[in-house]
């Protein structure tokens, strides 16, 4: 076995494992109760599985370049770039839905604790910075 | 003027790292990888000349903590090492409590003691891509966070505010020691 096909091996395993990640978020969507679950299904499997179909594309990009293939450098970059911008934007997003949720007043549902109820937390500090003013 | 400088000259580097392989006229190493052309290099210089202006308050707010090389090191170890194994652990949580439908949710709060801004969005971010727990909302003048915890233990709850171990392990030292 050459070693272009060990490549495509395993760019296809990690393909595989993101894309079944992938769908346990999609599945976990539809069997949690409430907004905040759901979003724990959709933000840690969506972006574990994109870390694994970005590795296997700069896996594949790395090959096309040791091939002397010009499009494979620049493939190989931009997949990283597009890779950190889903680190960052992606649990950003879910915390903007879910104090979002909060603060128009939705309840976890079954919750055992819940310290943030009755807390306007935004609204004491824009008044402060008013005082202060 | 340093403001200036840093928010350009970084504007500058990931401008050509998005546009390498434009051109044959500079070759750094050969000509396939990392080659541009003069005219990418020109627009690229203007452009990041122009985002420098507007945004060096925005991008550099109090000092130049950040610019420090080894800070990007251990961001880096910080990254591969502890921060992926979580992410791994939390992904076979949460496949297992789809599977099974076993819930027990609450919102609970823990004080960090993180000073720096950028320190608590980089834990607010780690902890919500860790094992079953998600970011809810923020108090700004003590930086407590508010978790919601999809299994709360019964013994962490003795105690308020509930002990970091418990929510996020090791990664508040890990922060302190990139970002402080």
């Amino acid at each position: 076995m050459s070693i272009s096909q060990i490549v495509d091996y395993i760019a296809i395993i990690l393909l595989a494992i993101g894309t079944f990640f992938s769908i346990l978020g999609g599945l976990g969507l539809l069997r949690f109760p409430d907004v905040y679950t759901r979003l724990h299904a959709g933000t840690k499997c969506t972006t574990f599985g994109a870390i694994f179909i970005c590795g296997s594309v700069v896996l594949l990009g790395l090959k096309m370049w040791y091939f002397a293939n010009p499009d494979g450098s620049v493939l190989t970059i931009h997949t990283i770039g597009a890779l950190i911008a889903i680190l960052v934007t992606n649990p950003t997003g879910a915390h903007a839905i879910a104090r979002a949720a909060h603060r128009s007043g939705v309840k976890p549902v079954g919750a055992v604790v819940d310290d943030l109820e009755g807390k306007t937390l935004r609204k004491s500090i824009s008044k402060k910075k008013e005082a202060d003013k | 003027m340093l403001a200036f400088i840093v928010t350009t000259l970084l504007c500058f580097v990931i401008y050509l790292l998005l546009t390498t392989g434009s051109g044959t006229e500079i070759v750094i190493l050969n000509e396939d990888f990392l080659s541009w052309s003069y005219a990418e290099i020109i627009l690229g210089l203007i452009l990041s000349i122009i985002v420098g202006i507007i945004a060096r308050k925005v991008f550099v707010k109090d000092n130049y903590r950040m610019a420090n090389i080894v800070r990007w090191f251990r961001f880096l170890a910080y990254i591969c090492g502890p921060f992926f194994v979580g992410m791994a652990k939390a992904n076979i949580d949460v496949a297992y409590r789809v599977i099974t439908g076993k819930i027990n949710p609450g919102i609970v709060k823990i004080s960090p003691n993180l000073k720096t801004d950028l320190g608590i969005t980089m834990l607010a971010n780690s902890i919500t891509l860790t094992p079953g727990t998600l970011s809810v909302d923020i108090d700004e003048e003590k930086n407590d966070l508010y978790i919601h915890w999809i299994n709360v233990k019964k013994e962490a709850l003795k105690k308020k505010p509930v002990d970091c171990k418990y929510i996020c392990g090791e990664f508040p030292k890990w922060i302190r020691r990139i970002t402080e």
